[in-house]
């Protein structure tokens, strides 16, 4: 990908990452390597439905929680934090 | 925010996209309210080129006067002819009508197996919709599995977008798969469509009466074991595709007291339902694909905008296609083996860690809810619910408001939304209500 087509820059758990225009919250924190959630078990989880009804692609978005990141797109200094393993 | 229409339009997919353009070209103020970014429902989510009828869809919805409301997520019905929605962002907002017409699509049948919980074991729709959303696929291996049609067209798509393709594993028997082809004679555009999609995935298996009975992996999954008949073996793969046909969106119609047969909300020749003036199309009606769900859209839109001839002009060419539904939902008939798939330590309810075991030996839904906590978390059994309804033979219907978990503040600006509702019995304080809303 040119680094023109990854345009948007944003944080995941603290790391910088940037994605093409449109793509998922969801998607981003797939690429950023970290699990979207810890169950309430203690298991890490990533997104199931993809469409907004399952919950488990839930993350915190510049400080607003349970927010379903397959529904919302990436926007230029989004700060993404997983309640998943941190970035490494 | 508050707004007012003529006709409100819920679900912006194929059907419902055809019934706001269809209601306004009769003239009405018509608003088509969609939980997602962009319009397009499941089957057009945008991400990659989209068919020419996508294309035409959305490009005649752009060009109509409907009000398009995106992001917008209906989680109550406080009243007659009113809707309760929230933002992402926390907004929330109040939608008046006088027609409605659902149109809330369908959502992917999960069934539990050991390791399902591991990330990137997804659905098979679900995989395609984070692709579409730009995660990369290229070079990764991956298997397809479950049962429909949708299974290849995930595949075909995926290969298309450079994954390697290890298998696709259909649980329904060749012989059921042939003779569904066969009935598909008469409609030869989705034949083809069939025959396309095999192409774009040449060279990987395509397997039937075959399914995954577990997935392995640390973080996240790096193998899967697959079963057909007496054989099982492990193929190793970077993300999982697994879903098993397609269940119908109930809640709204459902919390709206439409009357429900058999799992699909029970509609006239104008896409009626039990309740006056609120119509119904596309999935919730009958999984039927998309060229049924945009008929339907267009009979309801001109039912709702006042155009009874035309729309009785539509209903004619619908009768001519229900059959390929009933053709579906028996091509897609779950093997009751699939039933032996969980162990004992197999999580059914993912939002509260519910295992099988916790489950057996409760009479019904509403026990093992209150028991154990299953479907009671954040997705209120969306996805444990057909997987129980499945497993255990119980009815999975209890529909409480909000049908999706909103903000208290979002609550709060209703008219006297707790303690009180008008289509279901009083729910108020229960510890139900206050855990549903997140």
């Amino acid at each position: 990908m040119s680094d023109a087509a990854r345009s948007v820059a944003l944080t995941v758990n603290g790391a910088e990452i940037s994605v093409a225009p449109g793509t998922t919250v969801a998607a981003a924190v797939l690429i950023a390597g970290a699990p979207t959630r810890m169950s309430v078990t203690g298991e890490p989880r990533g997104p199931l439905c993809g469409m907004g009804i399952c919950f488990e692609c839930r993350v915190t978005i510049d400080g607003v929680p349970h927010q379903r990141s397959c529904q919302i797109l990436c926007a230029p200094g989004m700060s993404v934090t997983t309640a998943g393993l941190p970035t490494p | 925010m508050r707004d007012s229409f003529d006709i409100l339009v819920v679900g912006a997919g194929p059907a419902g996209i055809a019934a706001a353009v269809s209601a306004a070209a009769c003239g009405k103020r018509v608003g088509l309210v969609d939980d997602n970014p962009a319009p397009g429902g499941q089957i057009w989510r945008s991400g990659g080129q989209l068919p020419p009828d996508a294309q035409w869809s959305i490009a005649s919805l752009v060009a109509s006067s409907v009000a398009r409301l995106q992001g917008w997520r209906v989680f109550d019905a406080p009243g007659p002819g009113l809707l309760h929605a929230e933002r992402g962002d926390g907004e929330s907002a109040e939608f008046g009508y006088k027609s409605l017409i659902l149109a809330t699509g369908a959502r992917e049948r999960f069934l539990p197996f050991p390791g399902w919980t591991l990330p990137n074991v997804m659905g098979a729709g679900g995989l395609d919709a984070l692709v579409r959303g730009g995660a990369p696929i290229a070079e990764k291996r991956v298997v397809v599995a479950g049962t429909g049609p949708l299974l290849l067209a995930v595949a075909a798509h995926l290969a298309r977008h450079g994954a390697r393709i290890v298998a696709v594993c259909e649980q329904a028997p060749l012989l059921r798969l042939l003779r569904f082809g066969a009935q598909l004679l008469s409609e030869p555009a989705k034949l083809r469509q069939g025959a396309d999609y095999r192409a774009a995935i040449r060279g990987a298996r395509y397997l039937t009466r075959c399914w995954i009975v577990a997935a392995q992996g640390r973080d996240r999954v790096e193998s899967v074991t697959v079963r057909q008949g007496n054989r099982q073996w492990n193929l190793p793969c970077d993300f999982v595709g697994c879903g098993f046909h397609l269940v119908p969106n109930l809640e709204l119609p459902a919390l709206l007291g439409c009357r429900i047969d058999d799992g699909l909300v029970s509609v006239d020749e104008s896409m009626q339902t039990s309740v006056s003036g609120a119509y119904c199309a596309g999935e919730p009606t009958g999984i039927g694909g998309v060229e049924l769900a945009v008929l339907e859209g267009q009979i309801a839109g001109l039912a709702a905008g006042g155009r009874p001839d035309e729309a009785k002009k539509q209903a004619r060419r619908r009768r001519g296609k229900l059959g390929f539904v009933r053709a579906l939902a028996q091509a897609c008939a779950l093997d009751p083996h699939l039933r032996g798939l969980p162990t004992a330590d197999t999580r059914v309810c993912r939002c509260e860690d519910v295992r099988l075991v916790a489950l057996q030996g409760h009479s019904n839904w509403r026990d093992a809810k209150l028991q154990t906590r299953c479907g009671m978390g954040p997705c209120q059994g969306r996805v444990c619910g057909p997987a129980a309804e499945f497993l255990f033979g119980w009815r999975v219907q209890s529909v409480r408001p909000p049908i999706f978990p909103a903000l208290v503040s979002s609550l709060g600006s209703g008219s006297d939304l707790i303690g009180h509702h008008p289509n279901s019995a009083p729910q108020g304080a229960s510890p139900e209500f206050a855990k549903e809303t997140l």
